[in-house]
C-alpha cells in the first residue's frame, strides 16, 4: 500500500482505527461511520483531526452537518467498477463545501485517477510503488476536459469561427 | 456537421495514446484479461466468439464522405473487407487483432472519429433520428442537442463507473424516429405555448430482458437547462441504481422500484441543488455548436423537377424505389435519400468496403458529402437535390445497392446473432434472409406494406425484437435453436412492446409462421390498415389460431 496525495508520493501521516481500538493520544485518526456516530464527541474532544471513512453505501448526507469537523474524509471503492464514490465526492466539494483531504481508498486502477481527481480526490490510497512514475503519469492522460468539476478545471472557451456544411 | 476544433482533437489523440499504452501492458502481462477487460470496453473492444470485434462510434449517426472512405480502408486493411452498421448507429469490425487496434484509432483519429464509450458502463454514445437537419417535420436539429450531449457525456468523471450502459437519444422532429421511449433517457423536442424551444424528458425505457416504455418525467425542459437537468438524472442513478445484480442494474429497474412519482422527485430535488451555471451550456455556446449544423448551401427552393418527374414516369424500378426510399425535405427541391442495406438474402447493415466508397463518393457527387447511419442498419443521403435522385439512383443500382425496400417486410432489423456474438443462443443473420427470400418478390412486399421485423439472437434484444410489428426472439431449447414470436411492438411515438404469441417455433418452422402471420394479415386487413393496425384492432387471437389452430399447444 502507498499514499499519492496531490500529485505525489506521500508517506500517510494518518492510522485508521478500527470501531474497538483506543485512540492513541494526539494521532490523527480514521473512523468509520458507525464509530463516528456512536463516539462523535468523544473523539471530537480529543483535539487531533479526525477523518471518517463512507463505505459505497454510505453517502455524504450522513455527515453532511459535520463536514467542517472533519480534516479528512476516505471514500471506498469496495470494487473499482462501484462508480458511486465519484458523485460522493463532488457532492462533498460541491455542495457541502468540504475543504479538507478526500482520499479514495479501495479497489482503485491506475487508470482511474484521472477521473478521480477531476470529481475531487486529492488523494489515493494506491497498491504498489514498485510503478510509481506510471501511477503519476496518469494525472496527466488529458490536457482537455469537457466539464467543469470538482478540480475546478474550467471547459475551453471557444472561439474559433465556424465553417459552413452540412 | 460538426467538425473537430484544437480542443476536440486534442482529446482524441490523447485517448489513443491512453489507450495504446493499456494495449501495450496488456501484450508484455503487466495487465490480466480480467484487469484489460474493463479498459478496453470503455473503448468499444469486445472479445467475440472468434476474435476481438471492434465497435466504432459514429455519433448520432453523422458521416461525411471522407470518413466513409476512411471506415473503407480500415474494413480493407485490418479486416476482412467489410464493416457491419448497427442498430446503434456505430460500425462494428468483427475481425481486428489487438495489436493493431491503437493504429486503426489513429486512423479513425485522422478524420476526427473514434471508439469512446461504444460500451462498458458509461453514457454511450448518443444517437439521434437519422434525418436530422433535413426532415420536413422538425422543430430543431436534434444534432445540436446531440452533440452538446456528446461533449458533456465524454469522459464525464463522474459517470464513467455506472452501474450499468446508459443510452441517450434525441429527436427532433414530433414523429420519433430515435426510439426515445425505449432509451436510458429519451429527449424529444418539442415547442411550448410561448414558442420556447425545449424537451419532453422521458427516463427508464429499454429493451433488454425486461423491456418498459420510459416514462415522461418532463413534460417541458428549457432547452438551456439540458446539461444540468441530465446531470441530475445521472447523479441520482449513479448512487441509487443497482450494483449488486447485473440484471437489475439499469435505470428502468430503479424507476420501478422507487416508483415514477418518488423518482421525478427525487430527480427534481437534485436538480434544485445543482449549481446550473457550472453545468449548463449557455446560449452562446449552443449557438456555436448549431452554427456547425447550419445548413448546406442549397442551390434551388423550387419544389418541382420536370427532369424527376420524367425519370419516374419513363422507369417503372426508379419510380418504385422512390415510392419507398424517399423521404420528405424542409427544403423544397431536394429529397432525403435512403439507402437500404438489405439486398434480398445479404446480411442486414452489412457493407464492403467498394460499397463504402461508392456511397462517399455518391454522397459528396450529390450530398454535400453528408451520409447518414439510420438505427434500422440502413445509410440516408440526407440532403439530394430532386433533380439528382435519379443518378444517384442509378449509381446505386449499378452496384446492386438499390433495393426499394425501406420499411418493407424484407427491411429487418437483426443482431448479429450466434455467427459472431458469445451471448447469442440463436443465429439471427441466416433467419433474416431466409424471410428476406421468402418475401422476395416485390409487388408481394408492396402489398403488404409497411412490416417491421426484429431479431434477437438472445434476450438481451440488440435486435429490439419487442418492438418489432413482429418481434423474432432466439431461444435455446436443449441445445437447438427455437424462435419466440413477439407481435404489436413499435418503437415509435406510439411505441408498444409486443406480445408474446404462443410457444416457440424451431429454426426450420419460423420462416413458415412469419408467412402466416403476414397471410393472416393480408387476409383480415381492412382498407389502409398496415400489419400493425390490423394486430391492434383485432388483439392477438386471430394470429395465434393461425399459428396454432384453436387448441394451442
Amino acid at each position: 500500500m502507498a499514499l499519492i496525495q496531490h500529485s505525489d508520493f506521500a508517506d500517510d501521516s494518518w492510522i485508521r482505527l478500527d470501531d474497538a481500538s483506543e485512540a492513541p493520544i494526539g494521532a490523527k485518526i480514521i473512523v468509520s461511520l458507525e464509530r463516528w456516530q456512536r463516539d462523535r464527541e468523544s473523539l471530537l474532544g480529543r483535539n487531533a483531526p479526525v477523518g471518517v471513512l463512507l463505505k459505497s453505501n454510505q453517502p455524504p448526507a450522513l455527515i453532511a452537518a459535520d463536514i467542517d469537523r472533519l480534516s479528512l474524509i476516505a471514500l471506498e471503492f469496495p470494487k473499482f467498477t462501484d462508480g458511486r464514490a465519484y458523485s460522493y465526492a463532488r457532492l462533498l466539494r460541491e455542495r457541502h463545501g468540504f475543504k479538507g483531504e478526500l482520499r479514495a481508498v479501495g479497489n482503485i486502477l491506475r487508470d482511474q485517477l484521472f477521473f478521480m481527481r477531476r470529481v475531487g480526490f486529492d488523494a489515493f490510497e494506491v497498491p504498489d510503488r514498485a510503478r510509481a512514475q506510471e501511477w503519476l503519469k496518469s494525472f496527466g492522460d488529458f490536457d482537455v476536459v469537457y466539464q467543469e468539476t470538482g478540480d475546478g478545471r474550467r471547459r475551453p472557451v471557444r472561439v474559433r469561427e465556424p465553417e459552413i456544411g452540412g | 456537421m460538426y467538425v473537430y476544433d484544437e480542443y476536440d482533437r486534442t482529446l482524441v489523440a490523447e485517448r489513443v495514446a491512453q489507450f495504446r499504452g493499456q494495449v501495450a501492458r496488456r501484450l508484455s502481462g503487466e495487465l490480466s484479461e480480467d484487469e484489460f477487460r474493463p479498459l478496453r470496453l470503455m473503448n468499444g473492444l469486445y472479445m467475440q466468439l472468434h476474435a476481438y470485434m471492434l465497435r466504432v462510434a459514429i455519433p448520432y449517426g453523422t458521416l461525411s464522405s471522407v470518413q466513409m472512405r476512411q471506415l473503407a480502408m480500415i474494413a480493407r486493411k485490418y479486416d476482412k473487407g467489410y464493416g457491419h452498421f448497427t442498430t446503434r448507429q456505430n460500425i462494428q469490425y468483427n475481425w481486428p487483432k489487438l495489436d493493431a487496434v491503437p493504429d486503426i484509432l489513429a486512423d479513425l483519429a485522422k478524420v476526427e472519429m473514434h471508439a469512446h464509450q461504444t460500451s462498458g458502463n458509461c453514457i454511450r454514445n448518443v444517437t439521434a433520428d437519422q434525418y436530422a437537419g433535413a426532415a420536413a417535420d422538425e422543430i430543431e436539429d436534434a444534432r445540436i442537442t446531440s452533440e452538446v450531449i456528446r461533449q458533456w457525456s465524454t469522459f464525464h468523471p463522474e459517470f464513467s463507473f455506472l452501474p450499468r450502459k446508459f443510452k441517450i437519444a434525441v429527436t427532433g422532429s414530433p414523429h420519433d424516429r430515435a426510439a426515445i421511449k425505449v432509451h436510458d433517457i429519451g429527449l424529444r423536442t418539442i415547442r411550448n405555448d410561448h414558442g420556447e424551444v425545449g424537451y419532453e424528458v422521458v427516463v427508464g425505457g429499454g429493451l433488454g430482458r425486461t423491456p418498459i416504455v420510459g416514462l415522461t418525467i418532463r413534460e417541458f425542459l428549457p432547452k438551456r437547462h439540458l446539461l444540468s437537468y441530465l446531470e441530475a438524472i445521472l447523479r441520482v442513478y449513479n448512487q441509487e441504481g443497482r450494483r449488486d445484480n447485473l440484471f437489475k442494474a439499469r435505470i428502468k429497474i430503479l424507476v420501478q422500484s422507487m416508483g415514477g412519482t418518488a423518482f421525478t422527485e427525487k430527480v427534481e430535488a437534485e436538480w434544485r441543488a445543482i449549481r446550473k451555471d457550472a453545468v449548463d451550456f449557455s446560449s452562446e455556446d449552443f449557438a456555436r455548436i448549431a452554427a456547425q449544423f447550419a445548413p448546406p448551401r442549397y442551390v434551388t427552393s423550387t419544389a418541382h423537377s420536370a427532369e424527376f418527374e420524367a425519370a419516374r414516369l419513363a422507369d417503372k424500378d426508379f419510380e418504385a424505389w422512390c415510392r419507398t426510399n424517399l423521404a420528405p425535405h424542409k427544403q423544397p427541391g431536394y429529397a432525403i435519400v435512403n439507402i437500404s442495406l438489405k439486398p434480398i438474402g445479404g446480411v442486414p447493415g452489412d457493407a464492403t468496403a467498394e460499397d463504402m466508397e461508392l456511397f462517399a463518393k455518391i454522397a459528396e457527387l450529390w450530398s454535400f458529402s453528408a451520409i447518414r447511419v439510420t438505427h434500422s442498419q440502413n445509410l440516408v443521403l440526407p440532403y439530394v437535390r430532386l433533380s439528382d435522385v435519379h443518378a444517384v439512383w442509378q449509381a446505386l443500382r449499378g452496384a446492386g445497392l438499390a433495393a426499394p425496400n425501406i420499411d418493407l417486410i424484407t427491411d429487418i432489423i437483426s443482431c448479429p446473432g450466434l455467427d459472431y456474438c458469445n451471448l447469442a443462443n440463436a443465429r439471427s443473420i441466416p433467419v433474416a434472409q431466409r424471410i428476406s427470400e421468402r418475401f422476395a418478390s416485390l409487388d408481394r412486399q408492396y402489398d403488404i406494406g409497411e412490416l417491421k421485423i426484429k431479431i434477437s439472437g438472445c434476450i438481451n434484444a440488440c435486435g429490439h425484437h419487442h418492438v418489432g410489428h413482429i418481434g423474432l426472439l432466439g431461444v435455446d431449447k436443449k441445445g437447438e435453436e427455437f424462435y419466440q414470436i413477439t407481435l404489436g411492438g413499435s418503437a415509435d411515438e406510439n411505441a408498444s412492446l409486443g406480445t408474446l404469441v404462443g410457444p416457440a417455433f424451431s429454426y426450420d418452422r419460423v420462416v413458415d409462421a412469419v408467412e402466416t402471420l403476414v397471410e393472416t394479415y393480408v387476409t383480415k386487413r381492412q382498407p389502409g390498415e398496415i400489419f400493425l393496425d390490423t394486430y391492434r384492432r383485432l388483439g392477438v387471437a386471430p394470429f395465434k389460431e393461425a399459428l396454432y389452430g384453436s387448441h394451442p399447444a
